[in-house]
């Protein structure tokens, strides 16, 4: 006991320690005034539950296991049976059809506050999709995607800016200058392992932050570059007033003019730009290509016996991941009308990275709902939003104690057999 | 000939491991290169692989020096290697693990050549949907044997084949490179296990510390004294 006793003290201690700068003092700024304001009470609360916890942790976690025995069997047999039907692939299309009919007349219900943050978790669904590539396929450790991402929102915008040109000329050429990027910098880069591209990668991230930081003439420095037109349909602008040579969409179609139609419209756009990066990453998986990065995650020597070159293969799994960021970053920009190297910081490579990790590595189906969970969860959760990264933080530590492969976990696509092989079965 | 080394030199930074070696293949032997651990076996399959790159010497295969070439570049002209610990890929399945083996071969050619190397290893087209990680060991070498054999080489590089499987399994391996010379492969074997290597070979080198000391038919090194004393446990 006197163990437990002293055990529960040092932890108190140093809750108090680590929680009075954060809940404790508050900085009041009143007029020019700033003070400090003190606020005690939710330091103390959280001091007394740590020290009881930390006191009784040998009855607590004798408790919890009794509790948990029962309970893990029958998630483990629910799991089991739901694993197994997904895993047909009749069931999986209908899911998949299903999912995709729901996801297409949900914004028609819902609000337009709703669909403008599913629009924002599409972006990241499209960045996750397109690290995955890179981290969970090739197996390579890349941290600073959000420079593709930025390469790409920023050739848009600066294209439509000083040339007038439009989303769907802006969007390929986004993505092209983003591969070409991520293919510049793989040539000398890709020769690293492990922690040394990571490392590599994460300076390439915060370098290009800093260019669009200071290169003024071509990025508008801090202050951005604003006005960037939203993508048209087939020419029909979701204005008010449409521009001089233009038509605006409710004249053409007769509606009345509402904003939903807008944002509507970058909804279904986002929502067809996922699944033309999903359809591609599963006809590539399905090729050669694809087995190669999956082989070369697993043993690169074996890959090199076989007559791969390395090199190659990871270049190529780098150009195309970076292409997708480009895509998304030609949405990006298109979507909010004004970007500023604000929004390309280290902080947003990590939270791509943590989708691709919680949702597990090369398992798409988890970077998804990854990516749609850590942009849509924040947003539900308005008033705690100060405890944002708190939360953030303690998820990840959570997730990888009991689920270190991810939401759900990766499971290669089925291949087909030829018939003839079917037959002999 | 299929392959020659003349006078190789390999280094690993200052360490010398090959002094100067010098061996010939000819088309349609079984060729087996003995020795203990640390003589220098491994470092020879690969500097034929190109990897480490001899630096002095020359390996030339079929008529073409191949010494300096980058290794992918290797590999695609017409030699196979079957690394030692087999290194399958354990998150594919045995078929996909064969198509790695044939990346580079004619699309067209994909089914016949996975339908000899199911005819050669019957227990691989059993288990062709299976993971190779979930393979037993003997089965392991099986499907590494049959990866390298995907890409049709005239020259297969094998590594220690018979590490860590039971006698009956090796017993079976051996008969299986016996099918697969008299298909036209020529055979190039590295082992510690002297016995099997040399009865299965025509012709064996012994190496020692980085140099050929012997050079004979694989019955006269099976007989000689100091090969007996040597590796053959008296």
């Amino acid at each position: 006991m006197p163990r437990a006793l002293s055990d529960a003290l040092l932890a108190a201690a140093l809750t108090a320690v680590l929680l009075t700068p954060i809940f404790g003092l508050h900085i009041r700024v009143d007029g020019v005034n700033v003070s400090l304001n003190r606020t005690p009470m939710p330091v103390i609360v959280a001091v007394v539950i740590v020290f009881l916890l930390r006191l009784f942790q040998q009855p607590l976690q004798r408790l919890w296991a009794k509790l948990r025995a029962p309970a893990s069997w029958r998630e483990n047999a629910l799991t089991a049976a739901l694993g197994q039907t997904v895993q047909q692939p009749r069931y999986r299309l209908a899911l998949w059809l299903l999912l995709l009919a729901a996801a297409m007349i949900w914004p028609f219900t819902a609000s337009r506050g709703a669909v403008d943050v599913m629009t924002l978790a599409l972006i990241y669904v499209m960045l996750g999709l397109g690290l995955n590539i890179v981290v969970g396929f090739a197996g390579l450790l890349v941290l600073g995607y959000a420079a593709f991402y930025a390469v790409g929102a920023y050739t848009y915008a600066y294209l439509a800016q000083q040339y007038g040109l439009s989303f769907w000329w802006g969007l390929p050429l986004a993505g092209g200058l983003a591969a070409l990027t991520g293919f510049l910098l793989g040539l000398p880069v890709l020769r690293l392992r492990g922690d040394y591209l990571a490392i590599v990668t994460l300076g390439f991230g915060e370098i290009t932050r800093l260019l669009l930081n200071n290169l003024n003439s071509l990025t508008g420095g801090p202050d951005g570059i604003g006005n960037i037109p939203r993508p048209t349909l087939f020419g029909l602008e979701f204005n008010r007033v449409a521009s001089e040579d233009g038509t605006a969409f409710h004249e053409f179609f007769g509606l009345d003019y509402s904003g939903n139609h807008g944002v509507i419209f970058m909804y279904l756009l986002g929502l067809a730009l996922v699944l033309a990066t999903l359809f591609v990453i599963n006809r590539l998986l399905r090729m050669p290509l694809g087995r190669a990065w999956e082989a070369l995650r697993e043993d690169e020597t074996a890959c090199r016996s076989l007559g791969l070159n390395p090199t190659v293969i990871k270049l190529s799994a780098l150009t195309l991941s970076a292409a997708f960021a480009g895509f998304a970053g030609a949405f990006f920009a298109a979507r909010q009308g004004y970007i500023n190297p604000e929004s390309f910081t280290f902080i947003e490579s990590a939270m791509v990275l943590a989708i691709v990790v919680l949702g597990g590595m090369g398992s798409q189906l988890g970077v998804m709902l990854a990516a749609v969970a850590i942009t849509v969860l924040p947003e539900l959760a308005r008033e705690f939003n100060e405890y944002r990264m708190l939360a953030f933080g303690l998820v990840m530590v959570l997730m990888m104690m009991w689920r270190p492969q991810g939401l759900i976990p990766a499971s290669r696509p089925p291949q087909k057999l030829p018939e003839h092989a079917e037959a002999t079965q | 000939m299929m392959l020659k080394l003349e006078n190789v030199h390999t280094f690993y930074g200052q360490i010398e491991a090959l002094k100067g070696v010098s061996l010939d293949v000819h088309p349609g032997e079984i060729v087996t290169l003995i020795g203990a651990n640390g003589a220098g076996k491994s470092t020879l399959l690969m500097t034929i692989c190109g990897s480490p790159h001899a630096s002095k010497g020359a390996v030339i295969f079929e008529g073409q020096d191949i010494t300096q070439k980058p290794t992918h570049v290797i590999m695609q002209c017409g030699l196979a290697l079957v690394p030692e610990g087999r290194r399958i890929f354990p998150g594919l399945t045995v078929q996909e693990n064969l198509q790695m083996g044939g990346f580079f071969a004619d699309k067209s050619r994909l089914e016949t050549d996975l339908e000899r190397v199911f005819t050669l290893f019957p227990r691989l087209k059993e288990r062709r949907h299976q993971r190779g990680g979930t393979l037993s060991g003997g089965e392991q070498q099986m499907l590494a044997i049959g990866r390298g054999l995907m890409g049709r080489p005239n020259l297969l590089l094998l590594d220690e084949p018979s590490l860590g499987l039971a006698p009956i399994i090796i017993a079976q391996i051996f008969q299986i490179l016996k099918e697969i010379r008299e298909e036209g492969v020529t055979i190039f074997l590295v082992e510690q296990n002297a016995h099997r290597a040399l009865q299965l070979a025509d012709r064996g080198y012994v190496l020692e510390n980085g140099r050929i000391v012997l050079a004979d038919s694989g019955a006269n090194l099976l007989a000689n004294d100091e090969v007996r004393k040597a590796y053959l446990g008296g």
